[in-house]
């Protein structure tokens, strides 16, 4: 099968891989470059686990072209962090208890830094509607909004 | 066509474990030169916080910060048996068989210390700080690593212990059918408040309120994440999930995840909850364990509050509007119970 060269930003870092005709970039981070951080849940764009940051905006790595990000930024929880220094996100997801399993964990960081990106004052119900395209099983969402609440300025979450 | 309010109750008694076999779960606990501890177990940590519950109860028994203690559920193959994590049972069977393994360290330990401090480990306590000490004279103290590196280089002991929790088989009376399967039970009681559209079918879940009796909650953080994830599967099967709509027949049967529904973060309600701790006799330090109970209550409350609302009574699960809209046309239309009329909303 033909590869094909591709270069791209991967979390600030200039990354250049030989591709599979047809792979997706879920597979490309996570064979080729080694960042296990993007999760693969359903392999159909329904859960969210896999979701990254392309130029900025939250995109299903799963269904993602990897010949599609050549030239582009490809961001994902492995960026978010400066080594053990966490990003105020994922600090108020610890101080929240956000994670249970840690499946969809990843994926709902990335989704949430894109909200916050662009909308650092969200509402509760903007904070739901970026987060509605990643499943998870067991926190009953609630302690994930709370979170991202948290970590937005001066978003109020919900009390009682 | 209206909109109804609804309002039910459900109050639950969980038997924690169960008692195929006696139900048993094994513990390893052994230190290194360090003075660290390792808690071996084959028990599975889901996210439901098994790790950091069996490592505090082993902190609290050998005397050491928390902080001193690993806990390795890496291989059920290698590790201790475990029957597993389910039923609610890990916190106290697995917790208890914990507390015997650590006990056990715990005193080969102070053993190690008292050879080295030349007194008698009967007279030796610990600080919780990685120190043992004399009860009464601090200044006479070792710590916990000195101990340890004295039994693994000059004793040649190992501090190590040995844990099992068993509930033995009952038997079955044969005049009676009466047996004693369980020995602690956690309670809850719950209550939904929703809404049922006449025309769609539909229920929405406006507030619950609850209380759950868990036993002492060993990690208060991790009762209360336990709790409002557990009751929000509550809900989830009440109202949404399924694998076979039809069964027996297969057909309709969701494949993925756009067909297979569970309540996405724009479908949950305020869940007010409030932690009752009363601790078990036979749990470890007073723990029972808020694991699948804490859906079960949802699952009553909900098709008791539908029931309320417009006077359907649906018997099997999940209550999907199909369901509610078949039920409202067998009783000609809906028929919300008396007092609710009479309830200030």
């Amino acid at each position: 099968m033909a590869k094909t060269p591709i270069r791209f930003s991967h979390n600030r870092e200039e990354k250049a891989v030989f591709v599979d005709e047809g792979a997706n970039l879920l597979d490309v981070l996570r064979r080729s470059i080694g960042d296990l951080t993007p999760k693969y849940g359903c392999g159909q764009g329904t859960c969210g686990a896999c979701t990254v940051l392309v130029d900025g905006a939250p995109q299903l790595s799963c269904l993602t072209l990897a010949e599609t990000v050549d030239g582009r930024a490809v961001d994902t929880v492995a960026g978010l962090s400066d080594g053990a220094r966490l990003s105020a996100l994922q600090r108020a997801f610890m101080d929240n208890f956000a994670a249970q399993c840690g499946y969809c964990t990843d994926g709902m960081l990335m989704s949430a830094t894109a909200l916050l990106k662009h909308n650092p004052r969200p509402t509760r119900e903007e904070v739901v509607e970026a987060i509605s395209g990643n499943l998870c099983r067991c926190t009953g969402y609630e302690a994930i909004i709370n979170a991202i609440l948290d970590a937005s300025q001066g978003g109020a979450r919900r009390t009682g | 066509m209206a909109v109804h309010h609804g309002r039910g109750f459900a109050a639950i008694n969980y038997p924690i474990g169960m008692n195929l076999g006696g139900d048993p779960s094994q513990a390893l606990v052994h230190s290194n030169p360090d003075g660290k501890f390792m808690v071996a177990l084959s028990s599975i940590d889901l996210g439901q916080g098994m790790k950091s519950v069996t490592r505090q109860i082993a902190a609290e028994t050998l005397g050491v910060p928390v902080e001193d203690v690993y806990v390795d559920t890496a291989d059920s193959d290698t590790g201790p048996h475990c029957m597993g994590s389910f039923a609610s049972r890990g916190t106290h069977r697995v917790g208890n068989a914990v507390i015997q393994a650590a006990q056990e360290a715990r005193a080969v330990m102070l053993e190690a210390a008292a050879e080295e401090l030349e007194v008698n480990a009967a007279d030796l306590v610990t600080d919780g700080k990685g120190n043992i000490h004399v009860r009464g004279a601090p200044s006479r103290s070792i710590t916990t690593g000195q101990a340890s590196a004295a039994a693994q280089f000059k004793q040649g002991r190992t501090v190590s212990g040995r844990g099992i929790f068993l509930i033995p088989l009952s038997e079955v009376s044969p005049e009676t059918g009466e047996m004693t399967p369980v020995s602690c039970f956690a309670h809850a009681a719950l209550i939904v408040d929703l809404e049922v559209d006449d025309e769609t079918g539909e229920v929405r879940v406006i507030e619950i309120n609850s209380a759950y009796e868990v036993g002492r909650a060993l990690n208060p953080k991790l009762v209360e994440q336990q709790l409002v994830g557990g009751a929000w599967m509550g809900l989830s099967h009440a109202l949404y999930e399924t694998t076979e709509p039809y069964y027996p027949s297969r057909e309709h049967g969701p494949v993925d995840f756009n067909t297979y529904l569970m309540p996405g973060p724009g479908d949950i309600a305020p869940h007010n909850i409030a932690v009752l701790e009363r601790p078990a006799p036979d749990g470890p330090y007073g723990g029972k364990g808020p694991g699948e109970m804490c859906a079960n209550p949802v699952l009553p409350a909900v098709a008791n509050a539908v029931y309320d609302a417009v006077g359907v009574r649906i018997r099997d699960l999940p209550i999907t509007p199909e369901k509610v809209l078949r039920g409202l046309k067998e009783n000609g239309g809906a028929r919300p119970r008396a007092s609710r009329a009479n309830r200030a909303r």
